[in-house]
């Protein structure tokens, strides 16, 4: 009989029989019943009523059989902790057996259990494991450290571990190491004080590479994957550490190479490019990558996604290499669409014509995904490759003879950006395309199409005819098409006038009286009052010249580019998204590429000694220092590499940007870091295929203040505008710093958070790469019918708003923001819920300087408003501020700018953007935070408490599925009740209202009568909290339930619903 | 790191299900089931995320195997374990399939315990393995073995045990080459390498130090520069574009001083693979001529030609040209070997035992059609073709292999030396 016998015994009394067989006397019975409980504890059967009978036969000499007691323990020791301290007994003996490999397995057993007793009792014989004689017990003990710290992680730092840990490092069995390694690098990733805990000195580095020669391929995979986390001192330093580590690119696993990969890219970025030692590794790192397309598909993959980055980082190392990548009939489909991609990448004057070739085979594939993106990738060709556009216009035309619909539809959609790219040349295509007319029936492929039609209408002569066909079925079409048409027909009637009157009447009716759809209702009005009060002027702008659009598309955003860089071979190199992105907590940790350490940047890399000391006052005595040392780091560290990094982007805006956008309705954000880089993308030129940011109320796009110039509002002059759109939070900045400053005239792009505020000019270059044209003005899509009734369209109804200026000449952002700002007369309102100011520091303490202040949530960052009066005799200047580390490591965004001195008796407003990337420490309560303002005459400290609301990120929307599944997942002794008495409002109202805070409702129920709403939050942290509230009809109190992995938090998000739900 | 490990029978059952850590529960084994396996459409990628859980899986046969975990771990480092994992299965109960491995789940468990420790691979060499976990229950080993298991487990030279001894000291070494190539119809070349692998089998003696020499440009010419090989230059040298070796190879010396030298493990294991793209001796050309003769007939006609020195003998031939989906009848001609339609598969299948160099043969066929609305055009794939012949179609020779044992009394002249090189067809197609 085989053991494939335990997996079928399904009888009832199973569990009673099972018992006595455990408790049998022999001992053969016995492991067959051991045997057993494994096989229904596998297929998930509850056999935890076993559990003091399995505990029982513990005590054997037969290893076999212990592990599998063992296994049945780690399993179900947490449901049972007060019989699991039954087997405490046994695993300390066992600590101690003369037999290494049970001694090893008693503390990896002891390891896995998370029962606090236990863990108590582990502490002891980890201790003699981590010194014992035999490595193999050393390397098991290292990996138990991490178990341990998992479980208890100041347990493991006041025993002094992690001491003992590092001493591992140095140990003489290379495999030691490797899992010493393993587990410091984890524990430091998991770390709460963000301080390293590992400090790599050329000492440990040397021991480290030493090993990498001597242990199995998984230790080398650890040990290089630390030392890539690894800043080296200088150049010298990086370039002696990469020749010990580039023999592992001949490695026969693909992790090893990958992970040397890693190493190697991320510290070339030290040494100027252009030096011989550059050249050299960039030769040697491509074969390795070629090879690794021989392996086994599941590799093959991991290997493409990271040869994407890796094409994108440094194009010179595969860019001979371009027939490696050709697809191959019998790939995975995974593999193809990833060689695919790459091939894109490769394609340059010297091979396109192979290029084509294989793309135009791929086209007849069976996979649709697959023939689509060959399809596409011969427009990218085109578009890229100028001489070849000819050739690639020609394999689309013949494609388009097959009649297949989706290619058919993809080539149009691609021929579109080939006229954006190469206007005047292709036109006589144009007849072949408008054949297939009939055929189209993806949203996108129609709007391409109509864009064509209405781009060349004056060389189409039935165009309108082609246009009126569409506008039969206007309400059924997507709204892309609708935005489409309606701009097509526009240009049409600017094109040709005369005959096409009443097509545009039809159109502007359609899309402003008939539609539900605010964008194209709004875009109907601006067209309409356009045309009506100066065609002139609407020819401009409909009619103006586009910005070209880019060769390169579909481009990861330098910054991510870099992280990503920094984390080749892991999985966020495969998702092509930064590990915050699906990793919750800490252990998210954000990797820079190093700086190299000289010219402007090395201001950055050495914080400490280079800060601005002039701003702080020397310190007074320790506390002073304490509190000031560990802030000083500037985020300048952010913005100074990716400064560099996007030029074009500042020239697009720079030489004026004579065409405004409309932004395309209805395209919602996509997840939080995603949004970043299309939002800076210049380069996506196509509607509605890569997720536009939309600037709805939803978006986490950063609300920015809007400074219109005519109305400038008390808070926020032009200076601090920009300022403000400057303070876009965290890793947005730099490049969006650039493109408004640069653009003088600070058109702040915002959809305020409020239901209805009208956001203002959108003049982003790449939407105007993208359908044409105008400028967009975006309205939120709620409350917005308060706005559009008193702008009735038309007619010149001036007691709506200022005259709208004659918009000839340049149509400036400056102007056109005024512009509509007018037509609109809306002052933008920064609606978020503000707490009152309260006083932080009287007078009395802060030796004649009084600050109030509160917190709110700014252009999706948190803002610290003061209020700085002087009560002293003599006026106040140079005033400074600093913020002790954190809970959640707020920081100044910039430095506190006081414009004036502040004269006595006279007080002053200021805002300060706060960023969350400073150092990280634990606070007492968790919201408080301890800060230090300096002027001309001391050094004052205070301490204030955060309202936990600022800190809802704009992304806390969380997908439905997800918030059961955690819901379930946090312990009901997570789980908060709080009351808000006498609070009389609807769970609509509620939902609304918490909304524009950040606390999205996922859901709502009507549960007996009652209104039960559930909500997620997320914090700039990347902390989750889920709420339930809970209305009940007539009573005026409301339940509120809050779940959070970290529940001391609970109390403050309790008090802040409560203060948003008052105000 | 890996926060659990599943394996799967076909229809989703779980079979073993071993978890690591504890943000791992039992609902990602259903989650993984639900979402990949029972999912309703083809899965597009290895990687799968679901609820910010991340799955990879491989399938082989009818069994999935799946890693899970929460963090950002080393992607490439999972899946090459779980290849790992199938291997060590495999020389430990042969085939991975359901029967085995709920044949073998006691000892999987065991396996799964040691080989991964908290998510982090420990060794998984299979005969290191072999030394302790061995399923005969009680263990019987003295403190000396104990010892010396564990020393092998974490040692520095983790693939060999000492004290190894044999009478006769004898080695083999397969050069074993795949032939890649892709051509177009008009018999332009698209791609093509060589993909190989030299497999040794030692039976030696003590700790053995092995060198092995190649015909490689780059390290003929070091050696060159030392002078001591200088004179036999005449032979042909060939560009390997990349190469990997077995663990036991000291990389470092192969960078620095380009010479291939370790201690090899006892029986059989792989020594170097390497990769060539340049001077390929192609072993056949294939021609294919289709011809549409209208809407219910289409003529094939494919010849192929051997192209290698006409003593050499290539075997197992095999053409298969692809037929289309509505074929309903074949009439086949060829000069050599059988051929056959095989509607299954949608091919036609052509066989030739044997074969010599620089010789020419060809098949004919007439494929009938039935008639369909639909419109979508076939779209050809392509002939692909498998064979076998004597010799390394890259050029690759074995210059020496020299082994020394300082300790035990044999000297390099006592060694049996075994040299044998196959070429294979890899992914040999011609489209058509």
């Amino acid at each position: 009989m085989t053991d494939a016998r335990y997996f079928t015994t399904t009888k009832k009394g199973e569990i009673f029989e099972l018992k006595s067989e455990l408790n049998s006397e022999k001992k053969e019975k016995k492991r067959e019943a051991v045997k057993k409980v494994i096989a229904s504890m596998t297929v998930g059967k509850d056999v935890s009523a076993l559990f003091p009978d399995v505990v029982n036969c513990m005590q054997t000499d037969n290893l076999e059989l212990k592990k599998l007691v063992y296994l049945y323990l780690m399993n179900y020791a947490k449901s049972q902790p007060d019989m699991a301290i039954m087997a405490v007994n046994t695993f300390v003996k066992d600590c101690e057996d003369s037999n290494p490999l049970i001694r090893a397995l008693a503390v990896r057993t002891m390891g896995c259990i998370r029962v606090d007793k236990i863990t108590e009792y582990l502490c002891e014989p980890l201790r003699k494991c981590l010194l014992d004689e035999d490595p193999y017990v050393r390397k098991t003990a290292a990996v138990c450290v991490a178990k341990l710290h998992d479980i208890n992680a100041s347990l493991v730092e006041d025993q002094g571990f992690l001491d003992q840990l590092k001493e591992l490092l140095s140990d003489s069995n290379p495999m030691v190491v490797a899992n010493a390694v393993a587990a410091l690098t984890e524990i430091n990733e998991t770390s709460r004080s963000g301080n390293p805990l590992m400090e790599m000195n050329a000492q440990t580095i040397n021991k480290l590479l030493t090993a990498l020669n001597e242990c199995t391929e998984w230790g080398q995979v650890f040990i290089l994957d630390s030392l890539s986390n690894y800043n080296p001192k200088d150049e010298r330093e990086a370039q002696s550490i990469c020749e010990r580590i580039t023999p592992r690119l001949a490695h026969a696993n693909a992790a090893v190479v990958l992970s040397a990969v890693k190493v190697l890219m991320r510290f070339m970025e030290l040494m100027p490019s252009d030096s011989e030692f550059v050249t050299n590794i960039t030769k040697k790192l491509s074969p390795p990558l070629v090879t690794l397309l021989s392996s086994e598909p599941e590799v093959q993959y991991v290997a493409l996604r990271n040869i994407n980055l890796v094409v994108q980082k440094r194009p010179d190392i595969l860019k001979n290499e371009m027939k490696v990548f050709f697809v191959k009939y019998n790939d995975p489909i995974y593999v193809k669409l990833e060689k695919l991609d790459i091939m894109i990448r490769l394609a340059n004057q010297s091979n396109i014509a192979q290029v084509l070739s294989e793309l135009k085979e791929y086209a007849t594939e069976v996979d649709v995904d697959f023939v689509r993106k060959a399809v596409r990738a011969i427009g990218r060709c085109a578009i890229k490759v100028e001489q070849s556009s000819e050739r690639c216009v020609s394999t689309l035309l013949d494609l388009i003879q097959t009649k297949v619909n989706y290619v058919v539809q993809e080539a149009i959609v691609v021929i579109k950006d080939i006229f954006r790219k190469y206007p005047n040349k292709y036109e006589s295509i144009i007849s072949t395309l408008c054949e297939n007319l009939d055929t189209l029936d993806e949203p996108e492929a129609r709007a391409s199409m109509i864009w064509i039609i209405g781009e060349y209408a004056e060389r189409i002569d039935n165009a309108d005819e082609l246009l009126e066909s569409f506008l039969e079925g206007f309400h059924d079409e997507n709204s892309q098409v609708q935005l489409q048409l309606l701009t097509a027909i526009v240009k049409l009637f600017l094109k040709r006038p005369s005959d096409t009157q009443e097509l545009v009447q039809q159109v502007l009716s359609l899309a402003t009286q008939d539609s539900d759809n605010p964008d194209l209702r709004d875009r109907g009005f601006i067209y309409w009052r356009l045309l009506s009060t100066d065609p002139a002027a609407a020819k401009e702008v409909v009619l103006a010249e586009k910005p070209l659009i880019s060769e390169e598309t579909d481009l990861l955003e330098p910054t991510l580019l870099d992280e990503l860089v920094c984390h080749i071979s892991s999985l966020a190199s495969v998702y092509h998204k930064p590990p915050s992105a699906f990793v919750e907590g800490r252990s998210a940790g954000f990797r820079r590429v190093p700086l190299k350490p000289d010219g402007s940047a090395a201001a950055a890399a050495a914080p400490v000694e280079e800060t601005p000391q002039a701003t702080v006052i020397p310190s007074q005595d320790s506390l002073i220092g304490d509190l000031l040392s560990l802030d000083l780091n500037p985020p300048a560290s952010h913005t100074a590499p990716a400064a560099t990094n996007v030029p074009s982007n500042v020239d697009l805006l720079g030489g004026g940007l004579d065409a405004l956008t409309w932004m395309g309705g209805g395209v919602h954000s996509p997840a939080e870091g995603q949004f970043l880089c299309h939002l800076r993308d210049p380069h996506t030129h196509r509607p509605a295929r890569p997720p536009l940011p939309a600037p709805s109320a939803q978006s986490p796009l950063p609300a920015t203040a809007q400074s219109l110039p005519r109305r400038t509002s008390p808070l926020r002059s032009p200076l601090t505008a920009s300022a403000a759109a400057a303070a876009v939070s965290g890793r947005v900045t730099s490049p969006i710093t650039n493109l408004v400053t640069s653009g003088v005239t600070s058109h702040a792009t915002s959809p305020v958070t409020s239901g209805f505020t009208v956001a203002g000019i959108c003049t982003n270059p790449f939407l105007a790469g993208f359908l044409d044209e105008d400028t967009i003005l975006t309205l939120a899509t709620d409350g917005d019918e308060l706005l559009l009734t008193d702008h009735r369209p038309l007619g010149g109804d001036s007691s709506s708003g200022a005259p709208a200026p004659a918009a000839g000449g340049g149509m400036g952002g400056g102007t056109s923001a005024g512009l509509l700002g007018d037509i609109f007369g809306i002052t933008p309102t920064p609606s978020n819920y503000m707490p009152p100011k309260q006083v932080w520091l009287p007078a009395a303490k802060g030796k004649g300087l009084e600050v109030s202040g509160t917190f709110c949530r700014r252009a999706g960052r948190v803002s610290m408003e003061l209020t700085l009066s002087n009560r002293a005799m003599q006026p106040m200047s140079g005033f400074a501020l600093q913020m002790n580390k954190n809970s959640f490591g707020l920081v100044p965004a910039q430095p506190l700018q006081v414009p004036m001195p502040v004269q006595p008796n006279q007080s002053t407003d200021v805002s300060l953007p706060l960023e969350n990337n400073g150092p990280v420490q634990r606070m007492e309560p968790i919201t408080n935070l301890q800060v230090a303002i300096k002027n001309n005459i001391d050094v004052m400290y205070f301490a204030c408490l955060v309202p936990a609301h600022v800190f809802f990120g704009e992304d806390g929307m969380m997908d439905k599925r997800v918030f059961l599944a955690t819901w379930k997942e946090i312990p009901a002794q997570n789980e908060m009740q709080f009351t808000i008495a006498n609070l009389a409002m609807t769970a609509d109202a509620i939902s609304t209202k918490l909304q524009k805070e950040n606390v999205f409702t996922i859901a709502k129920r009507n549960v007996e009568g009652q209104d039960m709403l559930y909500l997620s939050i997320k914090f700039i942290n990347g902390l989750w909290a889920l709420l339930e509230i809970k209305v009940a009809p007539g009573s005026s109190n409301i339940t509120l339930a809050i779940k959070c992995r970290t529940c001391e938090i609970a109390p403050d998000i309790s008090n802040s619903v409560e203060a948003i739900l008052r105000a | 790191m890996i926060g659990g490990l599943f394996i799967y029978n076909h229809k989703g059952e779980v079979l073993i299900s071993r978890v690591y850590r504890d943000d791992i529960g039992r609902n990602a084994v259903d989650a993984f089931r639900v979402n990949v396996i029972h999912a309703r459409q083809q899965v597009r990628s290895p990687v799968t995320n679901i609820a910010r859980t991340s799955f990879f899986h491989i399938k082989r046969a009818n069994i999935w195997l799946a890693a899970v975990t929460k963090q950002n771990v080393n992607a490439a480092m999972v899946f090459e374990f779980l290849l790992k994992m199938i291997e060590v299965m495999q020389s430990y109960f042969g085939k991975v399939s359901e029967e085995n491995i709920k044949n073998n789940f006691v000892l999987i468990y065991e396996l799964l315990d040691e080989i991964l420790d908290y998510g982090y691979p420990q060794n998984t060499d299979t005969g290191i393995l072999k030394t302790f976990i061995t399923q005969t229950g009680v263990k019987s080993a003295s403190k000396e073995e104990q010892a010396m298991i564990t020393s092998q487990v974490t040692g520095q030279i983790g693939w060999r045990r000492e004290g190894i001894k044999y009478r006769r000291n004898e080695l083999f070494l397969d050069v074993l080459e795949y032939v890649n190539l892709l051509m177009s119809p008009q018999g332009q070349v698209l791609s093509a390498h060589v993909a190989g692998k030299v497999v040794m089998k030692s039976y030696l003696s003590g700790m053995p130090e092995c060198k092995f020499g190649i015909n490689d440009k780059i390290l003929m010419e070091a050696k060159k520069g030392a002078g001591d090989d200088a004179t036999r230059s005449g032979r042909t040298s060939i560009a390997i574009d990349d190469c990997q070796f077995h663990q036991c190879v000291k990389l470092t010396k192969f960078e620095t001083e380009h010479a291939i030298s370790f201690i090899p493990p006892d029986g059989e294991y792989e020594l170097m693979r390497y990769r060539t793209t340049k001077d390929i001796s192609l072993p056949f050309r294939v021609i294919p001529l289709v011809c549409e003769a209208g809407r219910t007939k289409m003529e094939v006609k494919v010849v192929i030609k051997s192209n290698f020195k006409p003593s050499l003998l290539a075997q197992k031939i095999e053409v298969r040209i692809p037929t289309p989906l509505n074929t309903s009848g074949v009439q086949l001609i060829c000069m050599k070997g059988k051929a056959k339609y095989k509607a299954s598969e949608n091919a036609i299948v052509w066989k030739i035992k044997r074969m010599g160099g620089m010789k020419e043969s060809q098949i004919s066929a007439e494929v009938e059609l039935l008639q369909t609305d639909n419109k979508r055009k076939w779209t050809r794939p392509p002939i692909s073709m498998n064979f076998e012949v004597p010799f390394a179609p890259s050029g690759f020779k074995v210059r020496y292999l020299k082994v020394f044992e300082s300790k035990l009394n044999y000297s390099d002249h006592d060694v049996i030396k075994w040299v044998r090189y196959i070429g294979r067809s890899g992914l040999y197609e011609t489209r058509c």
